[in-house]
């Protein structure tokens, strides 16, 4: 796999719905476009909302994975 | 008009009926999460909850609204915090007090999991520029003014909200 390199690291850890997404919106709103952010998670329920947050933005979602029992995705901004 | 233009945001409408701590949630919620997705986001604030406007949330648990609620204790080993403690109406409804504990433990619950306070949702569907309408016509009924209520809410009736409605991609009633 690529690397893939982070310009700023957001950790939602410990947090639950729907903070992640909104952390991760007043976050990305920080970034330039093409900018990408490293975002970490613990709630279960964030892979498939970080997924629907970056369809219904359009901010791409590179990458997503487990690590430890945390979630790790790595987003776009569009 | 969000329908007429196809790059418009999407839109959800959403209506805050009850002042109780458990049912400020789940508008607070949606309506953030919506405006993180960059969709454009109105509750329109009637009856009990109109009272989530205040600048001051007093919301409580009201066990009566919640036949079925179990109970779990903030404190204590895991096994004992994942226990539920059915909670008989009769109970609920006698004891004094009862309202005051159930919303302890619920906030102190929420707090362990690592949920948001409701101030905490709000405060963010502010900073998000989350529409939010006062019902007029309960202000009217329960007799208070438009400074009993945060700055950036607005003050509006049915009609205001409907035309907001009436364009929006989601509807829901909590």
């Amino acid at each position: 796999m690529d690397v893939i390199t982070e310009d700023q690291v957001l950790d939602c850890t410990g947090l639950l719905c729907p903070m992640p997404i909104v952390k991760t919106t007043k976050a990305i709103k920080e970034l330039e476009s093409g900018q990408v952010l490293k975002m970490i998670a613990t709630d279960p329920g964030s892979p498939p909302d970080i997924e629907a947050w970056s369809r219904q933005t359009g901010n791409e979602l590179l990458r997503s994975l487990t690590e430890e029992g945390k979630f790790i995705f790595f987003l776009r901004k569009k | 008009m969000s329908k007429s233009d196809p790059n418009a945001p999407k839109r959800l409408a959403l209506i805050a009926s009850k002042g109780t701590l458990d049912w400020a949630y789940p508008p607070f919620i949606l309506a953030s999460a919506g405006a993180a997705m960059g969709w454009e986001v109105g509750i329109f604030f009637t009856f009990f909850g109109l009272t989530l406007l205040k600048p001051k949330l007093s919301a409580q648990v009201s066990a009566l609204g919640n036949p079925a609620m179990p109970m779990k204790m903030p404190f204590g080993p895991e096994g004992f915090q994942n226990i539920n403690w059915p909670m008989p109406n009769i109970l609920m409804a006698n004891v004094p007090g009862f309202e005051t504990l159930a919303t302890g433990l619920m906030k102190q619950t929420f707090k362990n999991k690592g949920v948001a306070t409701v101030e905490e949702l709000r405060d963010m569907c502010v900073e998000l520029d989350v529409r939010m309408i006062g019902c007029q016509m309960t202000m009217d009924v329960f007799g208070f003014k438009r400074e009993d209520f945060i700055p950036e809410s607005e003050i509006g009736g049915a009609a205001t909200f409907l035309e907001y409605a009436a364009d929006a991609d989601v509807q829901l009633f909590v």
